[in-house]
């Protein structure tokens, strides 16, 4: 580890924590903007479908200013040289989702088959909750190194979440997807918890081990292999994400949390052989279950020919679904500019269109502009992750960070490449923007925890105690 | 451990980097083609947003629009006297597409054509409606009336034509369908839609057999065979008698031809035409060969695949032929085939002293503004026979209809030339035939307003009953008269 960048190397150079501004004005200036561009969007959208400003609009501005403000204040009191431009772009993507979800519900296709209607309000719900974890992480979250000491709890944990829609009668199978559970009428998909719980578990186990990994291998063809017993929790974690994919049919999260491993353990080992290792492994695994899974096998089928897909879905042989195809003539129509908020019809994707293919609209209804500055924003987020795992001056901070951030990226690309027709589809959704409590919950913690690391990576030194050295000798003359 | 971070956020900035390539793949290059799937549901959701453009008969709609306020297209199309004028429109359904003008104009009354952009662009920043554009036809409403009244119940075509500009005038096909009653997309819309499918229904009312239907055009096509054996000089004066006997012998064969009349043997061209001679016009075809034959027939728009009115007609037929078949050609009895379009395009060639007129029946484009975009200008489509023929013909056509078998078409106040034709067809013809009636009518100016094609397949008439002149001659006439009134 050489992470020493910005920290006073020397006992004597203490100017740089001096001058390190906090930067949460600029933070509070960023979240204006991030309150106020949604509430042009949202009145954008009404006067789009009804010719007027919608009657919810100051409602929603203060209610989206009130969230934004609290966590503003919230980090201003107990994260205070966090990084400034992580809960801004967070909001804004959270109040554009927001926006849009809103739009969805308008749409009368969409109610006729219970696929929106009232989602808006539950978002805003959700956003609340998950506004009110962030707060709770930094209040409770002193300092992120505290979690390592939970690493082996978290294994537990998130082995407990990922397991928790397999069990009979809390489980549910929606679309083809067993990724979701239904307690008191939510339906919580524990998956998005467990994506930080693991990075916490891969972040502690790795810290410890990585020397291990890294060092104790023997040379073969030019990579390093790893021993046996050092191979085992790769192999361990191997094993889970293929047993997700089998039992839960659910190719993105399987993928999201390899994918995890491997960046974290790349990170933590040095070792480029990991890499490959992986993907050697995630490849394998993933053309392995496909040859037996039909959900799976059907999944791939529709990304190689949409068109086919949607035809025989047309034809209404069962198993097949036309939102693939939907999605792409979305983007289509969207063209350069798009329709307009409000102005697309996107509402013809029908199931899953506010959730997993919600950016379907917002490339329908913002074009291709409003989708690069979404990508942009969200690889901004990824970019304020890393280098807050360049700044963390402690190795589980960089790790989680990096873990964190790499898994907010693989999502990102998993899902949008999924909607985009780049990846076969997965049951994913777009972090922030899409409709579903579990998955705002989750990132809005994932940013706490972020915006914790940052803070503590940022904080200036404590001045360092006088040094004894440094004052004149004096001599004590008998 | 800063290395490998950076390289992991070099990888991250390389999937966001594909994400974005993708994205302008999908919405910059492959945009069009996306949008415009012809599967992709907003193509017909842009086209019904709006009230369509229409379709114009002498300065009035033929057309319509109304809110359909069931689902997610906004307006439907709607006909007024959609059976009369199916043959001219076509249809234009949400459920299941357009034909004709409507769809070949689509871009017009849809208002998505590129001459609209500029005015769509404008009325999007001043905030109106899209409006498509208008079409505006050559028809006229009285002769297209008094052809689908005529016609009445029994089955069959009528084109009308002027002949100074290939102007089609009427275009009328029964039994006919309305497309109203399946513009939309409802049960009750399938229903209509299924019931006049050609596999629900014999009648076929979906064909347009004025246009895309070909028959044998019967003794009609004496006018075409006259005309090649004046111009090959097989024969030089209509009145010098023809040396053919009666009954005729087709060449190669022990067939001998008949005639329903008497007085045929070496009668003259213009009576061998006035009383239908097949006898004289059989030895004719052959005297004139096939190879001219043909070359004849194609000067008045035969074998030819392509003609556009824009609606693209079938292709009239008159094949190389061995001498027997050549012969039975001459008197239409053979295997050449022609439309009703095409019939009327011989007759208002000889009317317009040889020339033959492009027929077309889209006039102007129009923005909603009423902005002129296109003006369709009449076109000559060939020279089909010499001036001197062609007056020859109009002669014979002439006496046709004062003192032979078309005196039903005669009018007041004009100088009508015609031409009957009773085409056998079926197996040793045993089905009943089809009654045929081409036409023009001359006024006292010297001007020729119309030429008219006729055909009726009526399996009701009696048998005998059917022949051009009587049952296919009075409604020539009706059109005809329709077109002159119109005039005044």
């Amino acid at each position: 580890m050489s992470s020493t960048t910005n920290s006073p190397t020397h006992h004597t150079s203490t100017i740089g924590s001096i001058g390190t501004p906090s930067r949460r004005n600029t933070e509070l200036a960023l979240l204006v903007f991030a309150v106020v561009i949604p509430v042009f969007a949202y009145a954008n959208v009404g006067l789009a479908i009804d010719d007027k400003v919608p009657s919810g609009l100051l409602s929603y501005g203060l209610g989206l200013g009130l969230l934004a403000g609290v966590a503003h204040l919230a980090v201003r009191k107990f994260a205070p040289y966090a990084d400034p431009l992580l809960l801004p772009l967070a909001t804004l993507l959270n109040g554009l989702g927001l926006v849009v979800i809103w739009r969805l519900d308008q749409s009368k296709l969409l109610q006729s088959i219970k696929q929106a209607g009232t989602a808006a309000p539950r978002q805003l719900l959700y956003t609340a909750m998950g506004i009110a974890l962030f707060i709770v992480v930094l209040v409770f979250l002193k300092d992120h190194r505290a979690l390592q000491r939970y690493t082996y709890i978290s294994m537990v944990g998130a082995l407990f979440l990922l397991l928790l829609p397999l069990v009979p009668g809390l489980g549910q199978n929606i679309y083809g997807a067993k990724i979701w559970i239904s307690v008191a009428g939510f339906s919580i998909q524990p998956g998005e918890f467990a994506k930080i719980v693991l990075a916490i578990f891969f972040a502690g186990y790795l810290m410890v081990k990585r020397d291990a990994l890294a060092l104790a291998s023997r040379r073969f063809m030019g990579l390093y292999l790893p021993r046996g017993r050092d191979l085992g929790p790769i192999l361990v974690v191997w094993f889970i994400s293929i047993l997700i994919l089998v039992f839960e049919t659910d190719l993105g999260t399987s993928l999201l949390f390899f994918g995890m491993f491997v960046i974290m353990l790349y990170v933590a080992t040095e070792r480029t052989s990991w890499i490959v290792f992986g993907l050697l492994m995630s490849a394998g695994g993933a053309v392995g279950v496909a040859s037996f899974e039909p959900h799976v096998q059907q999944r791939v089928q529709a990304w190689l020919d949409p068109m086919k897909e949607f035809a025989q879905s047309r034809k209404g042989i069962p198993g097949h679904s036309e939102q693939a195809m939907q999605a792409l003539w979305a983007f289509g129509s969207g063209g350069t500019l798009g329709t307009g908020l409000g102005q697309g019809h996107s509402e013809l994707i029908r199931f899953a269109a506010n959730s997993d293919f919600i950016l379907a609209t917002f490339g329908e209804e913002l074009g291709l502009a409003g989708i690069m500055a979404l990508l942009l924003i969200y690889g901004l987020i990824v970019e304020r992750g890393v280098r807050t795992a360049l700044a963390a001056r402690d190795p589980f901070g960089k790790l989680l960070a990096i873990g964190l951030s790499g898994a907010f990226a693989l999502q990102v690309f998993v899902v949008a490449g999924g909607v985009m027709g780049l990846i076969p589809l997965t049951g994913m959704t777009m972090p922030f923007l899409a409709y579903g409590g579990s998955s705002v919950i989750a990132n809005w913690a994932l940013i706490g925890i972020l915006i914790r690391i940052s803070d503590t990576a940022r904080r200036p030194a404590p001045a360092p105690a006088s040094n004894p050295d440094a004052e004149m000798t004096q001599v004590v003359r008998p | 451990m800063n290395k490998p971070l950076r390289r992991i956020a070099i990888f991250c900035g390389l999937l966001v980097l594909t994400l974005l390539l993708r994205d302008n793949w999908l919405q910059y290059v492959k945009a069009d083609t996306l949008a415009s799937d012809t599967d992709n549901r907003r193509v017909n959701i842009t086209r019904y947003a709006s009230p369509r453009g229409d379709i114009i008969v002498g300065g009035k709609a033929i057309t319509g629009s109304v809110e359909s306020g069931d689902n997610d297209f906004k307006y439907k199309r709607t006909w007024k006297d959609g059976a009369m004028w199916a043959p001219v429109t076509g249809y234009s359904s949400q459920a299941f597409g357009a034909t004709q003008l409507e769809k070949l104009e689509d871009g017009i009354l849809s208002g998505t054509d590129n001459r609209l952009f500029f005015r769509n662009t404008l009325d999007m920043i001043t905030g109106k409606k899209k409006e498509g554009g208008s079409v505006v036809t050559t028809l006229n409403a009285a002769a297209q009336k008094a052809a689908y009244q005529g016609l009445g119940n029994k089955k069959g075509a009528v084109a009308a034509i002027d002949p100074a500009t290939g102007k089609i005038l009427a275009l009328v096909s029964t039994p006919s369908y309305d497309p109203s009653a399946f513009a939309g997309t409802s049960g009750s819309d399938e229903k209509a839609w299924n019931k006049v499918q050609k596999k629900n229904n014999a009648d076929d009312p979906m064909l347009n057999r004025a246009l895309r239907e070909t028959y044998p055009p019967g003794s009609t096509f004496k006018v075409v065979t006259a005309a090649a054996a004046l111009e090959n000089g097989v024969v030089s004066g209509i009145d010098d008698p023809t040396k053919t006997p009666d009954p005729f012998k087709l060449p190669q064969t022990s067939t001998n031809l008949t005639n329903e009349h008497g007085g045929c043997e070496n009668a003259s061209l213009r009576e061998a035409l006035r009383v239908s001679c097949n006898t004289v016009f059989a030895k004719m075809a052959d005297n004139v060969g096939n190879q001219k034959m043909i070359e004849q027939a194609e000067k008045f728009g035969f074998n030819n695949a392509k003609l556009d009115t824009p609606v693209r007609a079938a292709e009239s037929i008159y094949p190389e032929d061995n001498r027997p078949q050549n012969a039975l050609d001459g008197i239409g009895q053979g295997s050449n085939r022609a439309t009703p379009l095409q019939m009327a395009m011989v007759a208002s060639a000889v009317a317009n002293n040889g020339k033959l007129m492009q027929p077309y029946m889209v006039d102007q484009l129009r923005a909603s503004n009423l902005d002129v975009l296109e003006t369709n200008e009449p076109k000559e489509l060939s020279q089909a026979i010499s001036s001197e023929t062609a007056q020859k013909l109009q002669q014979m056509m002439e006496t046709v209809v004062k003192t032979g078998t078309g005196t039903k078409a005669q009018i007041d106040g004009a100088t009508v030339g015609g031409k009957t034709g009773t085409a056998q067809h079926g197996l040793n013809n045993s089905e009943k035939p089809y009654a045929w009636f081409i036409s023009y009518a001359k006024l006292s100016d010297g001007s020729t307003p119309v030429a008219v094609a006729v055909v009726v397949e009526d399996g009701a008439a009696n048998r005998g009953d059917i022949t051009g002149g009587g049952l296919a001659g009075p409604i020539a006439r009706d059109v005809m008269k329709a077109v002159i009134d119109s005039k005044k």
